[in-house]
């Protein structure tokens, strides 16, 4: 009962009180109400930004690794580029290199080659020495051709000239006009006037012509216009010729007077050939001073010298035995007849003698000087 | 009266017409003479004697009139006039070889006059009867007709393309290949004038085997026909390449050297002629003549001549070296340069100045190594003298002045450039300058020797536009020199020391 006793005595104050606490919470209500608003909207706040920031923060971590992933990837393409370009560069740059060198080997050797160039120039300057040097040659040589031409043609005129003027050649008695006294020496003409063969007098063409009977037209410009540029005049129309086989004058004089060519047949004599076999054989005695007959074979110094026989042979000639006739004859077959007369008979009755005797008259030929022994035995020509 | 006694008159009438007809033919070879015989009415005389029956009477009267003709135009109209021409035409087909001979002189004769009188021969039928004579076998008759022909194309295009329409061309080729050596010449000759219009008639020429016999001749001895036959050749080729290169394949070279030497003037002058026209076409053909020995021969050529003769040698020369600077070192080469400078101070004709002028800046328009060659020769010099001189003509001016620029744009050796800044007019002045602004900044030798030649000091003194390529140039060397020389060099620099003087005031100043 305490307690209630108490609590009665505090009704009243808890009255008051909770009338002053609600007074006072009436009165805080609004501050109260706001704070807690106040409190709240920020807890709700801080809330909404934590999880927005964890969204964030996820979001972020998302995007971190997406983008990173996009820019590995781009940049491993990149620095695939770049490496590209840095090859490219390299290539370009041993590419120009590489070109370089042509162009300037190709330009030098193909488009202005200073070798070859040069090389022409020489051979060009050269080439004009050669020419100037042909030129002045052949203009020397045209010149002297020139001169030489002109030097004949003088001697040609001066040549015609002495021909025609021949009477003024100087006579014994009477010196000419070149060959003055009071002169060492005679003129040039002079001495061309002794060389040259005097030209035999030459009738005038007119006259010749009318004297044939044809009349030249006596005017002058005919000849000026008949005669065209360099032509010669034509030739005077020929005589009428004796009827008859006869030759000209000429050359019957011409025949007459030939002197005698005879040929070389007719020439040599009748005798030539034994003349000449005589002169031969005389020039063979007077020449020949070595009495050693030449033997044809080289061991001829060892043959021993042909020994005759002793039947046939004596010490100045050989005894006619058997030498003669080596035949059988038998007379009686002959029945009165002559035997016949044989070849070598003949040959034995030549008259043969040796090489040393005496040079010998015209004899026949066949002699055989070469064997003297067998000479000896026939002394006696039948 | 007996019949002896009328042919008497007849006969003493005969005389004294051949008399009077050979008189006045006689008389009529001398100049002084013909005068009188115009005045005293010769013309209407010898008309009828030309229907004369004695052929001698005729072919006298044809003679007597074609001298007359011949003299002058006067005389030449009043046979025109007198309707003779027909007759002789007329004639030319029928008569003996002497008339015809006497009628083809008097066609020449006046048809050499002027255009019109050959008109007029050509009028009246006159080129069939010519052309039916070149077929004669006398070498005279062919020799009058085609001297006819040569002096009726000689005149101009449309003559010479009658002449060839009526066909003489086959015929005065056949001509040139006779023996006689006057037939040759009058027949080149006519092939030459007719040759020298047009390119289509130069082809008919060809067209007909010209070249082939035109140059086996040029190796005979007689001048005169080399001369028309050089002539022949050089008309031809100087219309075109193809032309060109046709007589250059007929092998004429290098045998057309040897006639450079011929002692004939006219000869040498022709052969200059015919190179000349066959180098101007293409650089390949003066590559050809180059290689021969063409232009050593044509230097020696103008060493030798004097005068007139020299222009074609010169063209022949400015021809071959404007091609190609090959060729021009080729000219420089075989020692072109000192002969033209030759040639250049010796003549005295304002055409072969030109010439000579022209030539030069051909020379040495190439290359630097070009323009030191010409400049060594003491050239550049002449061609500022012959610009600036005022009895120079026209043309000669103006060539000068071309070549001279052109040179210089080229020249790169200082030493010839410096007497050219003292005396040129500013235009020139201009490239003289700017070509030392070139060289000086990379050659420090070059740099002092313009110092102590004074070259520097003109320099100063040209007043040039401010803003004018002039002052750039000017500026530009003047960069290659520290400022202190410019200034030295400066016109009025010592005035200007002077004036320091004035102005400065001593240190140690002991006023009084």
């Amino acid at each position: 009962m305490a307690r209630l006793v108490k609590l009665q005595n505090e009704i009243e104050r808890i009255k008051e009180k909770y009338f002053t606490r609600n007074r006072f919470a009436e009165e805080n209500r609004q501050r109260e109400n706001e704070a807690a608003i106040k409190i709240q909207s920020w807890f709700r706040g801080w809330q909404v930004r934590a999880y927005l920031s964890h969204l964030h923060w996820k979001a972020t971590i998302i995007q971190k690794i997406w983008r990173g992933f996009r820019a590995r990837a781009r940049f491993r393409q990149t620095v695939k580029a770049v490496y590209f370009i840095m090859k490219m560069n390299f290539y370009h740059k041993m590419s120009v290199r590489i070109q370089r060198r042509w162009r300037g080997y190709y330009v030098r050797k193909y488009v202005h080659n200073y070798y070859a160039r040069r090389r022409y120039m020489e051979g060009l300057i050269r080439k004009n020495e050669e020419i100037r040097r042909d030129l002045v040659d052949f203009s020397e040589f045209q010149r002297r051709e020139r001169e030489q031409i002109a030097m004949d043609r003088e001697e040609q005129k001066k040549t015609v000239q002495a021909q025609r003027m021949h009477f003024l050649l100087s006579t014994k008695q009477c010196p000419g006009v070149f060959n003055s006294p009071f002169k060492p020496e005679p003129d040039e003409m002079e001495l061309r006037l002794r060389r040259t063969k005097p030209q035999p007098p030459t009738a005038s063409p007119r006259e010749r012509d009318s004297r044939l009977g044809n009349r030249i037209p006596s005017t002058h410009s005919s000849a000026s216009i008949a005669r065209a540029h360099g032509a010669q005049p034509l030739p005077p129309i020929p005589i009428k010729k004796p009827q008859g086989p006869f030759r000209e004058a000429a050359e019957v004089w011409a025949q007459r007077h030939r002197s005698l060519e005879p040929s070389l047949r007719v020439q040599t004599s009748i005798t030539d050939l034994e003349e000449a076999q005589d002169q031969l054989r005389l020039e063979e005695w007077r020449n020949r001073t070595v009495d050693t007959l030449f033997q044809p074979f080289s061991k001829a110094h060892q043959n021993r010298r042909y020994e005759r026989m002793i039947h046939t042979s004596s010490s100045f000639q050989p005894v006619p035995y058997g030498n003669k006739h080596f035949r059988e004859e038998r007379p009686d077959n002959l029945l009165g007849k002559k035997p016949l007369q044989r070849a070598s008979s003949r040959l034995c009755n030549t008259h043969l003698r040796t090489a040393y005797t005496l040079p010998r008259t015209h004899q026949h030929i066949m002699e055989m000087p070469m064997w003297p022994a067998w000479s000896a035995s026939h002394s006696t020509k039948t | 009266m007996s019949q002896r006694q009328v042919l008497q008159v007849f006969e003493q009438y005969q005389k004294a017409r051949t008399q009077f007809v050979q008189t006045v033919a006689e008389l009529a070879t001398r100049p002084q003479n013909i005068e009188t015989l115009q005045n005293a009415g010769v013309m209407s005389l010898l008309r009828p004697l030309l229907l004369d029956i004695v052929p001698t009477i005729q072919q006298t009267s044809a003679l007597a009139l074609g001298r007359l003709a011949n003299y002058n135009d006067d005389l030449a109209e009043a046979v025109v006039k007198g309707d003779i021409l027909p007759q002789l035409v007329y004639s030319l087909a029928e008569q003996n070889r002497f008339y015809k001979k006497a009628a083809a002189f008097v066609l020449r004769a006046v048809a050499k006059h002027s255009p019109t009188l050959a008109q007029a021969v050509v009028d009246c039928g006159g080129l069939d009867a010519l052309v039916i004579s070149l077929e004669e076998f006398d070498p005279g008759v062919k020799e009058a007709a085609a001297w006819a022909l040569g002096y009726i194309a000689r005149h101009n295009g449309h003559l010479s393309q009658a002449v060839v329409d009526a066909g003489a061309v086959p015929l005065l080729v056949l001509c040139i290949q006779e023996p006689e050596v006057a037939l040759k010449r009058i027949a080149a000759s006519a092939l030459s004038d007719i040759a020298k219009h047009s390119p289509e008639l130069a082809q008919t020429v060809v067209d007909a085997g010209a070249i082939a016999h035109l140059s086996q001749m040029i190796l005979n001895p007689d001048a005169k026909l080399k001369r028309q036959v050089f002539s022949a050749l050089s008309q031809i080729s100087k219309h075109s390449v193809d032309l060109a290169e046709m007589v250059v394949e007929a092998e004429i070279f290098p045998s057309i050297l040897v006639c450079l030497r011929d002692p004939d003037e006219y000869v040498r002058k022709n052969v200059t002629t015919l190179m000349r026209e066959i180098t101007k076409h293409t650089p390949e053909l003066s590559q050809l003549v180059v290689n021969t020995g063409g232009v050593a021969a044509v230097i020696d050529y103008l060493g030798e001549c004097q005068g007139g003769v020299r222009l074609p040698g010169i063209m022949m020369l400015g021809y071959v070296a404007a091609h190609s600077e090959n060729l021009a070192m080729a000219v420089i080469v075989s020692k072109g340069v000192p002969q033209l400078a030759i040639c250049l101070s010796e003549e005295s004709e304002d055409h072969i100045k030109a010439a000579t002028v022209w030539a030069f800046g051909q020379i040495g328009r190439h290359t630097p190594e070009h323009a030191r060659a010409v400049a060594a020769a003491h050239v550049l010099p002449k061609l500022l003298a012959l610009y600036m001189d005022p009895d120079s003509s026209e043309d000669l001016q103006i060539k000068a002045k071309k070549a001279l620029k052109s040179i210089l744009q080229k020249c790169t050796h200082l030493p010839a450039l410096e007497p050219l800044l003292y005396e040129a007019p500013s235009n020139i002045l201009k490239h003289v300058v700017y070509q030392f602004s070139k060289v000086l900044p990379h050659d420090s030798k070059a740099r002092r020797l313009f110092v102590t030649s004074g070259g520097l000091k003109k320099v100063q003194e040209i007043k040039a536009d401010v803003g004018s390529a002039l002052q750039e140039y000017i500026n530009s060397i003047n960069n290659c020199y520290p400022e202190e020389i410019v200034r030295y060099y400066s016109p009025g620099y010592s005035e200007t020391l002077l004036e320091r003087i004035d102005k400065y005031q001593p240190k140690n100043n002991r006023a009084n």
